[in-house]
């Protein structure tokens, strides 16, 4: 298994040059740069500016420096926002979305996991009609909708949390982002789980099992949920490497100083560092939560090798 | 009863795991949260460029002069100022008691410095043209001078001269503009690049840095070392950018800012039954124009263009597009600016109706008419109001015979489409004044400017523009001339002037001293909370 995740994580890396490489020509092939804008700078300035930050060199050159510079963990200054560099600003915004993604995903998958069980061992009936249309709803509406319903009933009406704002990290300011990051999560984990819990039930050792005059409880939690969770497992992966990198919709209604909403916003302005940044955080996040979910694969399935 | 269930159990859950993590400030600080629509890039007074920064800049530096609560000129590191007869010679004598937060004395050779270090190419300053007006800037700035030849000098540790190349009457309004406040030499010595950190940053105004979480909250705390700092009532200001519209009605409603400097216009109607007299709305110095090709046929017809101009009911997009937040607009210098009269255009009294039957004339005798249509590409950038804008004006030009198409892109390619100078027939702009001065609006149609988007060529206008900079010293004959170029212009229609722009603010009750103004300008140091 070592060897597996060694052999991995090396080809992890030319997976990460080609994503740079990608990122780095595509972004230039966008018209406009950092510094076009409404206010039309004089040729001469702009010229400075590019001149400070070396987009005057050629661009093979400035691919080379970049890659250099990221060799040695150095991701550039970011050029909209001159007092910082992409690490300073990844180095206070990342923590942040980690924090909410974290604590999302766990909510959805634990959450999720019950939902979707309580709806398999009463299918069609009640319960499961009942979880179907939740998480039906909870799927399909936009997280742009849920999150000022969440301000106005929670925060606005009730004043049980605050509208927006970190708060330094204060529970309460959590509350609203973390909720509104995990319901459509929620809603996905409890379709999968049920689908995969009602084919467990179904599978020929459950029938023994039962056969065997186990307890309900002992063949659900003990013989059924590891197969049916395998689904789960797979969806972890991807999800979490969407959730701890932030989520440009929640972050900008809540008002949070998450990575999130440097995704868009630096493409928008064409701030390459950043852009770059931020594409090598999530290739990072994406190849390593892929490989936590292998691994785990082998965990949960002992037929599952990869030796 | 499931309503007060589930309140219950959600404030007992949330309240029993917050318990000792809520923030509670100290009883004594009167703290103002003042909301703002965007995040700043950059507290470095010479690597900024927005109007949010310019907010924040204020708080924290001292240029020269300043602005009141009312925008007026008022005395800031200089107490007091003379120039010469000709109008060149700027000296100013800075504040004996003028200190940075750090306790040392405000220079003239800061001022130096400081306006040395603006037009240094290797600063990269995009706002390094604001003091171009001073004698050898432009050279430095484009490496065809040296810093030492700049008109620049400290005669002495308090009087500062400046020398301009001609006379420029808004030159002391331009030192209103973040751009040219000072910076501490020796601190940057001293630092480098960090000493532009929070506890690092010495400033001489009103308030100093104390913390800066890009995208949650920039903390400035009351500078002690300030030479007013007995009339400063605010002790704390947070900076609390809230890009989202509607979030930020909502954080006002619930107490959490105390000001926000945009509204959400699609709900202004809304918003002012709600809050009252706590929405303020009123002109603000900022046109909202399409530029149109001049220098391209069928655009090269100034008749055509008045044909287009004149046909597009500009109260109809102010009222119902943007709601009120804009007003129509027929000049290019917007009406607030004292002693100058801006040139209206000439149908601007004409009722709309009439307007679009001469259109309507103009476009027939030209040979367009439904069945004959002109074509017209409208770019804009990413905006649902800009959208609307041009959805609006293709409409509204439909029945003349104009077949209008619309291409948006985003803000970056729009501009950099516009300013290399690329093909297109008209394309949405806007300018907000820096200062308080017509020239700023009228700078941008000259020949040689870069945001000469509409490629404007006029000798006329450009003779006009020249006798109103000869004309520096008299100020009734400057404006009498700017006002002469832009009826030039205006009747050229070198440029489609749109609306005007409005300040609107949602500023609480609990607040005094936030005047309205037309540049939308209010320090912190003039403020004071209940």
């Amino acid at each position: 298994m070592l060897r597996y995740v060694f052999r991995r994580l090396l080809t992890a890396i030319p997976t990460l040059l080609v994503i740079v490489t990608m990122a780095f020509f595509l972004m230039r092939v966008a018209p406009g740069g950092p510094f076009n804008q409404e206010r039309g700078l004089s040729p001469e300035i702009k010229a400075n500016l590019e001149a400070q930050f070396g987009l005057n060199d050629p661009l093979w050159l400035q691919y080379a420096h970049y890659l250099g510079n990221l060799l040695r963990g150095n991701f550039g200054p970011s050029y909209n926002m001159p007092d910082f560099t992409v690490t300073e600003l990844f180095a206070k915004g990342l923590p942040i979305s980690i924090q909410l993604g974290a604590s999302a995903l766990i909510l959805a998958l634990l959450l999720g996991s019950l939902l979707g069980t309580i709806a398999a061992l009463n299918q069609n009936r009640l319960g499961d009609y009942t979880v179907i249309a939740l998480a039906t709803a909870g799927s399909t509406i936009p997280t742009f909708v849920i999150a000022p319903v969440i301000q106005l009933v929670f925060g606005l009406t009730w004043k049980l949390i605050p509208i927006g704002g970190w708060g330094d990290g204060a529970f309460i300011n959590k509350v609203g982002p973390v909720l509104t990051l995990a319901l459509p999560q929620i809603a996905i984990v409890a379709r999968l789980m049920r689908g995969s819990m009602i084919e467990s039930l179904r599978s020929h050792h459950i029938r023994t099992a039962r056969a065997l005059g186990l307890s309900d409880w002992s063949v659900v939690v003990k013989h059924a949920l590891r197969g049916a969770v395998l689904p789960i497992v797979s969806f972890t992966g991807p999800a979490a490497a969407a959730l701890l990198t932030g989520s440009v919709i929640v972050e900008t209604i809540f008002s949070i100083p998450g990575v999130g909403r440097y995704f868009v916003d630096a493409a928008l302005n064409r701030d390459y560092t950043l852009v770059m940044g931020t594409v090598v955080v999530i290739a990072i996040f994406t190849i390593v939560f892929n490989l936590i979910v292998d691994v785990m694969y082998a965990v949960i399935d002992p037929r599952v090798r990869y030796d | 009863m499931l309503k007060t269930m589930l309140k219950a159990t959600v404030f007992a859950t949330t309240m029993a795991l917050a318990a000792g993590t809520l923030y509670t400030p100290a009883f004594a600080d009167v703290v103002y949260n003042r909301g703002t629509a965007a995040e700043s890039e950059s507290v470095d007074p010479h690597k900024t460029s927005t109007v949010y920064e310019a907010n924040i800049l204020r708080d924290l530096f001292q240029g020269l002069v300043m602005q009141d609560q009312k925008a007026n000129l008022i005395p800031g590191a200089a107490e007091s100022w003379t120039v010469s007869d000709d109008g060149t010679v700027y000296t100013f004598k800075l504040r004996k008691d003028g200190l940075w937060s750090d306790g040392s004395p405000v220079t003239a050779e800061d001022f130096v410095y400081a306006f040395r270090r603006l037009e240094d190419p290797a600063t990269g300053a995009e706002y390094a043209s604001m003091l171009y007006p001073i004698k050898n800037a432009e050279e430095v700035n484009t490496k065809k001078g040296k810093p030492e030849d700049m008109g620049v000098k400290a005669i002495d540790a308090n009087t500062l001269e400046v020398t301009l190349k001609a006379p420029t009457p808004y030159f002391l309004e331009m030192l209103t503009h973040q751009a040219t406040y000072p910076v501490s030499k020796a601190s940057i010595e001293k630092l480098g690049a960090d000493w532009i950190k929070p506890g690092n940053l010495v400033s001489n105004g009103a308030y100093k840095l104390a913390e800066w979480v890009p995208n949650d909250h920039m903390k400035l705390v009351k500078n002690p070392k300030f030479w007013d700092a007995a009339s400063v009532k605010i002790d704390t200001v947070n900076y609390i950018p809230t890009e989202d519209r509607s979030s930020a009605m909502k954080r006002f409603e619930a107490g959490e800012l105390d000001s926000y400097d945009d509204l959400p216009t699609e709900q202004l109607a809304d918003l002012k039954t709600k809050f009252g007299d706590q929405i303020h709305v009123g002109p603000y110095l900022g046109t909202y124009y399409y530029a149109i090709k001049t220098d391209k046929a069928p655009w090269n017809n100034p008749e055509l263009r008045n044909a287009i101009s004149m046909a597009i009911d500009r109260d109809f997009i102010a009222e119902k597009v943007w709601q009120n937040s804009m007003l129509p607009g027929y000049s290019m210098v917007p009406p607030g600016i004292e002693g100058y009269t801006p040139a209206m255009a000439k149908y601007a009294d004409m009722p709309q109706i009439d307007r679009e039957d001469a259109a309507k004339k103009i476009l027939e005798k030209l040979g367009y008419t439904p069945e004959h249509p002109l074509k017209m590409e409208i770019r804009y950038n990413t905006s649902e109001n800009h959208k609307n804008t041009a959805v609006a004006i293709q409409e509204q030009l439909k029945p003349l015979g104009v077949d209008v198409t619309l291409l948006n892109t985003d803000t970056k390619t729009h501009y950099s489409f516009l300013e290399q100078k690329g093909d297109y027939d008209v394309a949405r702009a806007a300018w907000i004044a820096d200062y308080k001065d017509p020239e700023t609006f009228l700078g941008i149609s000259r020949k040689a400017s870069g945001n000469n988007y509409s490629n404007y060529n006029s000798p006329q206008y450009e003779a006009a523009m020249d006798k109103a900079a000869a004309a520096g010293g008299k100020p009734e004959e400057r404006m009498k001339d700017l006002a002469q170029a832009e009826r030039v212009l205006v009747d050229d229609v070198g440029q489609i002037p749109l609306l005007y722009y409005s300040y609107h603010d949602i500023v609480s009750s609990k607040l005094h001293g936030f005047v309205d103004n037309v540049m939308d300008v209010h320090p912190s140091r003039f403020i004071s909370k209940d």
